[in-house]
């Protein structure tokens, strides 16, 4: 029943999004700080899958932006 | 918000494209567009690891995109094979059987013969499938000469609430082939040298190949706050079935009872995981600009499975950006886990006199002990005067854990956890 919380928590993160109308959220032309590249999730994704594969090999946790995946022999 | 009229033209620009293309980069038809990056990660007296990476991205037209990524990865170096230190100096086999080693009295047992060069491809494909889904496809392989993989992936996404609400939901699925060094060993079974005979290999081992699978599932929510800040959770699921042990690591088994001879290695067996894993994730991360240019960036994982592992996950970046002069970013990663439940640093003799019998599941490797880690680290980089970047970031790893408490006669004078650091570069350049 450990999922119950995530699923809640889930829920109502995008509840809120969908519902909040124009207090969250922006006009489509007021994006442009979120194009900048800095504020993009994936806007440097080879940094990151280096950084995925050093704590994949030296940790056991994996995953939580992307998925947790394996293929290496590393761990 | 005041902006200066070079920042207002700016912002009005990236506006009128990002309201175009929902915060894409711009990419004509056609075009194609390269990144790059490279890893060089030393541990002193350790490993090793060289890795370049280099990726193409193809607009092929209507937000149609196909990307393709080859990483090369070349490690040297030695590893914690899981052994304990002893008094006298041990001699250990190495995978293959065909040889041996030597580490010196009360040195934690590396074994030198860690050397890989692995090759991985992967492959996607993205396109919007109507103005508000879009769907996402990746593929991809990896050989290294004892470990194959080959997975798939699929993402769907549909923006609601003009875009400022993104729910994701995605599959992967995954299959590795592990040919170990010597054979599959049988875990908690003797690492025996050789019988004699040239031919016969190691003793105890079972095949020479063995398997996993592993599936996990996605679902996320992206949600703009407000033009300068956004956030993230993500919800993941995971599970591991098949041959989930490392076939190089080794448990002691130690002589624990009080006396001569107390805290010594009695044998070295191969260690033994349990064949599936379930892993459930809560991820969630946030974005602010601030002050003129600068980027405040900051996650959290919490991270469980049944085996007991439990890990916190908190990683700050702060973007210091000067706009064409480059920007200065620090970052600080605060990593904690606790012990999977068959982790143990050995096993008392004492406790256990047939170790095989009444154990089923053992492993000494110190990535599945009570740890922390801490990274800190720099980046500074610089646009170019066509719109691309490189970037170059320099970071330090330290890795402490808990050693087992009052462990028996000579075992207390060794570290049983030795802190392992790390130094990293990395190199970017977008062109």
């Amino acid at each position: 029943m450990k999922m119950r919380p995530v699923i809640a928590l889930l829920v109502l993160v995008g509840a809120a999004g969908c519902a909040a109308g124009p207090k969250v959220g922006v006009q489509p032309w007021e994006r442009g700080e979120l194009a900048r590249r800095c504020m993009r999730w994936d806007g440097y994704p080879l940094e990151a899958a280096i950084d995925d594969h050093i704590y994949f090999s030296k940790e056991a946790s994996s995953g939580g932006a992307g998925f947790a995946g394996g293929g290496c022999g590393c761990n | 918000m005041q902006l200066n009229g070079d920042r207002k033209v700016r912002l009005v620009l990236a506006a009128a494209t990002g309201a175009l293309l929902g915060g894409q980069s711009v990419a004509q038809a056609g075009q194609w567009s390269f990144d790059s990056q490279l890893l060089l990660y030393s541990e002193p007296d350790r490993v090793s690891l060289f890795e370049p990476v280099v990726s193409a991205r193809w607009h092929r037209g209507d937000d149609e995109y196909w990307n393709f990524k080859l990483t090369v990865d070349s490690l040297t170096g030695a590893s914690a094979s899981g052994a304990v230190p002893a008094p006298q100096p041990q001699t250990f086999t190495t995978p293959s059987g065909k040889s041996t080693y030597t580490v010196g009295a009360g040195q934690t047992p590396l074994d030198p013969s860690f050397l890989d060069t692995r090759f991985a491809l992967n492959i996607g494909w993205e396109r919007p499938l109507s103005p508000l889904w879009k769907a996402t496809l990746g593929a991809n392989v990896s050989t290294e000469y004892d470990y194959q993989s080959a997975a798939v992936s699929a993402t769907l996404a549909r923006d609601f609430n003009l875009r400022n609400t993104t729910v994701s939901f995605g599959a992967s699925l995954g299959y590795d082939i592990v040919e170990p060094v010597g054979g599959v060993p049988l875990g908690l079974a003797s690492m025996s040298p050789a019988p004699t005979g040239d031919d016969l290999g190691p003793a105890n081992r079972v095949g020479d190949a063995e398997q996993k699978s592993i599936y996990d599932f996605m679902v996320g929510v992206t949600q703009v706050i407000d033009q300068r800040s956004l956030m993230q959770i993500n919800y993941g699921f995971g599970r591991s079935s098949g041959y989930l042990s490392d076939p190089y690591k080794l448990v002691s088994v130690v002589d624990s009872r009080p006396g001569l001879g107390s805290g010594e290695p009695l044998a070295q067996l191969y260690e033994a995981r349990p064949d599936s894993r379930t892993k459930q994730n809560v991820y969630l991360a946030y974005k602010r600009g601030i002050g003129r240019d600068d980027v405040v960036d900051v996650s959290y994982r919490y991270l469980w499975d049944d085996w007991r592992v439990r890990s916190h996950t908190l990683d700050l970046r702060y973007r210091w950006d000067f706009a064409s002069a480059g920007y200065w970013q620090p970052h600080v990663r605060y990593y904690q886990q606790s012990a999977a439940e068959f982790y143990t640093r050995f096993l008392p003799e004492a406790v256990l006199d047939s170790p095989v019998a009444s154990r089923s599941h053992a492993s000494a490797d110190y990535r599945l002990g009570d740890m922390t880690g801490v990274t800190l680290g720099i980046k500074y980089g610089r646009p170019t005067p066509r719109g691309h970047e490189w970037n170059c970031k320099l970071e330090y790893y330290m890795q402490s854990g808990d050693a087992p408490r009052a462990p028996p006669g000579a075992l207390a004078d060794f570290d049983l956890f030795p802190a392992v650091d790390a130094a990293m570069v990395q190199f970017g350049f977008t062109f």
